[in-house]
């Protein structure tokens, strides 16, 4: 697999995400800075956690302007995968890519802690290596992270199977627990969870593996 | 000229922040404060005889987002 990882203003987990793709996915990485008009010929891109453009005006609001944004945008559509963590998934729905939006913790505060999330789609590139029902363990970093939609974007989420992962206990406000979700034609995901960060022992834990040892068997 | 942006929040969009300014204006006793919403203001100086039009695209290109957000534009 041939993956992307682009780095913005302000991001801080592009190269934890850099490791977690070449370590367990055995990946062949590249990081692409921001402001490039065009994308390597990849499998997968990566947009990283952190707080690019200082999260200015709205979370992932001018990084989803940024030039290789577009590039993005038209490959998703094209149907090259695409994985978007924190401040990745929040570009995400600031692009349109994925709907709804994030919005400030329902308690305010900044969570940055472990927490449970429960499985909901076992299945696709990002999610085969789960088992559906499950839960899993997975550090969460955010103040922005309340997942928001109207109730006919909530309801056609949950009746296509297009909800990754709830969390299992209160963190942040997200309308339905919801954590994670996949466009409808499964090659792009968002989540505030930082899979990457618990790939290794030495990390505490690992169950974030998974995530990459299923692109692996999807992309290769 | 001069334009003036107001981004507020749609009605059912949760404002935590709001509520937790409401919450401390009635702890300093202004309990006729019936609810806080709290949005964004920004000033745009544009080149003289920028159309409405153009203003909007910069709004529900970047400055507001429509999934969450109203805009209301004043020109001088």
């Amino acid at each position: 697999m041939k993956a992307a990882v682009i780095v913005f203003p302000g991001s801080n987990c592009d190269r934890d995400m850099a490791v977690a793709l070449r370590d367990v996915a055995k990946a062949d990485v590249q990081m692409v800075w921001h402001g490039e008009a065009d994308l390597p010929d990849v499998d997968l891109i990566a947009l990283p956690g952190g707080f690019s453009y200082g999260d200015y005006l709205r979370t992932g609001a001018i990084a989803a302007k940024s030039p290789v944004m577009a590039a993005v945008v038209k490959a998703a559509a094209q149907g090259r995968h695409v994985l978007g963590v924190c401040n990745g998934f929040q570009m995400l729905t600031e692009t349109g890519i994925l709907p709804g939006a994030l919005l400030r913790n329902a308690g305010l505060d900044y969570v940055c802690r472990d927490v449970p999330l429960t499985v909901e789609a076992a299945d696709g590139a990002f999610c085969g290596d789960y088992e559906a029902g499950g839960t899993i363990r997975i550090p969460v970093a955010h103040h922005d992270g309340n997942y928001f939609a109207d109730e006919g974007t909530l309801d056609e989420l949950e009746g296509e199977g297009r909800i990754a992962f709830r969390y299992a206990e209160p963190v942040n406000g997200s309308a339905r627990d919801i954590a994670g979700i996949r466009n409808r034609r499964g090659n792009v995901l968002g989540m505030m969870p930082h899979p990457e960060r618990l790939v290794d022992r030495d990390q505490g834990g690992t169950d974030g593996r998974g995530l990459f040892t299923a692109l692996a068997k999807a992309l290769g | 000229m001069k334009a003036r942006i107001y981004i507020t929040l749609k009605n059912g969009v949760l404002d935590p922040q709001g509520k937790a300014v409401h919450h401390a204006l009635g702890a300093l006793g202004f309990e006729e404060a019936e609810d806080v919403r709290q949005g964004k203001y920004i000033e745009l100086e544009l080149a003289d005889g920028t159309p409405e039009s153009r203003i909007e695209e910069m709004c529900t290109k970047l400055l507001a987002n429509t999934v969450i957000e109203n805009f209301r534009i004043e020109t001088d």
